[in-house]
């Protein structure tokens, strides 16, 4: 790998707590001497290096000291001990926004808060109409921004910052801004990112938004750095030990509070059969076997499949089927799901399923990885990836003969 | 458009690449100091001239009329007006009391951007000079007008001066606003003080009465029985030691007097800034690292 695009070498970060802090000069007089102070770790020897080109997330439950880091790595905050190098322009997201004041229009902002987070004027012309089209302000920009929605004002904020198009980007809790249209094309600019080689730094702690969004992620906790490595990793370890995952018999790890439980998952074939081995195309019903101690309000059953090296591929609860009981009874049971034609290309996959109720307020059970299933080849199939579309090949122009199908061009033909 | 690593390596801000973006990160800032600070208000910028003519007006029917106070004539220009006296008196002093006051308060009101974004910190304090400097411009020019109507074209030829004495006094205030500016994130109750001591600090400086009368005061005092080892007490002395005074003196020697400010007070006001400016630096960079997390 090469260099790092941002190493942390032992960083501590303190801060003082005052049991009663001088905040006057009076006080300061009146009792001759500073008010006492304690010292709170909020990072202690901290050793990380971040890879350029990759998106890395940091994790840790509320106070683990993430986003101190991050501010010590976007230079806002000064470690007491250990230093931050980083290579490359760098622009932070922390708060979306906060340097525009609210008296100027949206143009004399952008110009502002453009230049706050690094750019020239030059810069900003250039950039000016991509920024107001991304944000979809349109003629609200000569407005001031006191009179846009909170929306429109988090938008803007998020369009310049983003235009900055920096080496690399520090981003806080950055995904719960706009609507679903807007959170789309924020992605799309962040896959822009990736693809042009720059390096993302992603705080939060929606875990499943972080699977999907990062390569690799590190972990912090009290302070202190837990591990780090892939991103799919660094989570089932940060919720193995955050949620007290037990590695169950047999395979797979389980997580929830445990009142009920997802005793077995079944993979089978239409017929009943056990499709441990499956072809492309094959209806498939996944058997969830639960046992509950308790009533359950409106449960929500969920399947998900990954691959091996836990991407996910699909996941379906039973709200969003619009399956939902008004409840369960304690006791035994079990659910089906149907999946009528298995769009998988050749691979071996897992199998997680998890029960929550009421609705999906309360987690009891998440058995994760507690199958596998293998799809083998079968004939002509498409060609890569793990999707199947159904997709084939037409109307080549200008039109020419073809040659005969299933000639000598494929593994896959053959088998 | 892809970059491979290399040449974004090269895009990595350079030393002079980096001074350029804070200038206009200054330049931005008080641009919009300036842009934002009258908006919505029916008379706009006109405020920043009606505001220091209505302090000239009270100031010269208090101290001219009520009290009588009078000065001896400008030096070449022979002008005996008090109230253009007083009124040099003020626009200076409301350069160099404003401008430290928006300094003292650059960094505590600009917390939002301070926690959220990284730039040299002192940025925020030099973009609230610059606006306060352009913003007295105006004011200069009118003095000017106004002390050729009342004593001629004789001032033009040391206009050119007034920029080294605006710029001394800008450097001052600089350097006093970095060290209060750095106070005021650890003690809020420094603004207060500081209001308090700055309209002391107004009337040892001959704003609006001349020092010359300090004399007098103190003769009478000494008739009173106060004395220090059987002299009077040298309260003209000490408000001359004042740099105020100093600044104060030197617009007046141009703008009233028609003159060159003494040797003596430019090397007061070069020292001044420079002493000011120093200790500024020296005490913001101990502390600057610290204060986001204090504010």
């Amino acid at each position: 790998m090469s260099t790092p695009a941002i190493s942390v070498e032992n960083v501590s970060k303190t801060f003082r707590m005052y049991t009663d802090r001088t905040q006057s000069l009076k006080s300061l007089f009146v009792e001759r001497r500073r008010t006492k102070h304690e010292d709170f770790w909020a990072l202690r020897d901290v050793v990380l290096d971040i890879p350029e080109g990759k998106t890395f997330g940091l994790l840790g439950n509320n106070g683990s000291g993430k986003s101190t880091l991050l501010k010590c790595i976007a230079r806002i905050l000064t470690p007491n001990e250990g230093r931050v190098v980083s290579r490359g322009r760098m622009a932070a997201m922390l708060e979306v926004g906060s340097g525009f004041h609210p008296e100027l229009t949206g143009r004399e902002n952008v110009y502002l808060n453009g230049s706050i987070l690094g750019m020239n004027r030059q810069e900003v012309d250039r950039k000016f109409a991509d920024i107001v089209d991304f944000a979809g302000i349109g003629e609200f920009i000569d407005q001031p921004v006191k009179n846009y929605s909170s929306g429109m004002y988090v938008r803007l904020g998020f369009a310049v910052a983003i235009h900055v198009e920096p080496d690399i980007m520090l981003v806080d809790e950055i995904l719960a801004v706009g609507d679903a249209e807007f959170q789309e094309r924020c992605m799309s600019k962040f896959a822009d990112f990736r693809r042009e080689g720059r390096t993302v730094v992603v705080v939060s702690h929606g875990l499943e938004q972080m699977r999907s969004f990062c390569d690799e992620a590190a972990w912090l906790s009290h302070g202190r750095l837990m591990g780090t490595g892939p991103v799919a990793r660094v989570i089932e370890d940060y919720s193995d030990v955050a949620h007290l995952a037990k590695p169950v018999e047999g395979g797979g790890t389980r997580v929830g509070s445990g009142e009920a439980q997802i005793n077995r998952i079944e993979w089978l074939h239409a017929d009943g059969r056990d499709a441990h081995t499956c072809r492309t195309g094959d209806a498939v019903r996944v058997r969830l076997h639960y046992t509950s101690s308790v009533r359950i309000e409106r449960p929500v059953f969920g399947v998900s499949v990954q691959t091996l090296d836990d991407r996910l591929i699909w996941g379906h609860h039973s709200k969003d089927s619009g399956y939902v009981p008004e409840s369960i009874e304690p006791g035994e049971g079990s659910i089906d799901v149907v999946i009528p034609s298995l769009p998988l290309r050749p691979d071996t996959y897992s199998v997680s399923a998890s029960l929550q109720g009421p609705g999906t307020s309360h987690l009891f059970d998440a058995y994760r990885r507690g199958i596998t299933f293998a799809v083998v080849p079968t004939g002509r199939t498409e060609s890569g990836g793990h999707v199947v579309f159904g997709s084939h090949f037409e109307r080549l122009l200008p039109a020419r003969p073809l040659l005969p199908a299933a000639s000598d061009d494929g593994v896959d033909a053959r088998a | 458009m892809v970059l491979s690593g290399i040449d974004r390596r090269d895009e990595t801000p350079t030393g002079s690449e980096e001074l350029r973006q804070t200038l206009g990160l200054i330049g931005n800032l008080a641009r919009r100091q300036l842009s934002s600070q009258y908006k919505r208000t029916v008379l706009g910028r006109l405020w920043s001239l009606i505001n220091p003519v209505a302090q000239i007006a009270v100031y010269s029917l208090v101290f001219g009329l009520v009290l009588r106070g009078g000065v001896e004539p400008g030096r070449n220009s022979g002008i005996t007006s008090f109230a253009l006296w007083i009124a040099i008196g003020v626009i200076a002093w409301g350069y160099l009391s404003g401008s430290i006051m928006s300094g003292m308060n650059s960094l505590t009101s600009n917390t939002a951007l301070l926690t959220k974004v990284y730039f040299p910190r002192w940025v925020l304090l030099v973009s609230e000079m610059v606006a306060n400097t352009v913003n007295h411009l105006p004011e200069i020019g009118i003095l000017v007008v106004v002390s050729m109507m009342v004593g001629g074209p004789g001032v033009l030829p040391y206009v050119p001066l007034l920029i080294g004495v605006v710029l001394l006094t800008g450097v001052f205030a600089t350097g006093v606003g970095l060290v209060l500016s750095v106070g005021m994130v650890y003690f809020r109750d420094l603004s207060h003080l500081w209001g308090i001591f700055n309209q002391v600090w107004l009337y040892i400086s001959g704003i609006v009465f001349p020092l010359t009368l300090l004399v007098t005061v103190q003769n009478d005092l000494f008739d009173k029985g106060w004395a220090v080892q059987g002299e009077p007490i040298p309260l003209a002395q000490i408000a001359r030691l004042n740099p105020a005074q100093l600044y104060v003196e030197a617009y007046r020697s141009i703008l009233f007097g028609f003159d060159s400010p003494s040797i003596g007070v430019w090397i007061g006001c070069l020292a001044w800034a420079v002493i000011a400016l120093t200790i500024g630096i020296l005490v913001f960079r101990k502390h600057s690292s610290r204060i986001v997390e204090a504010l």
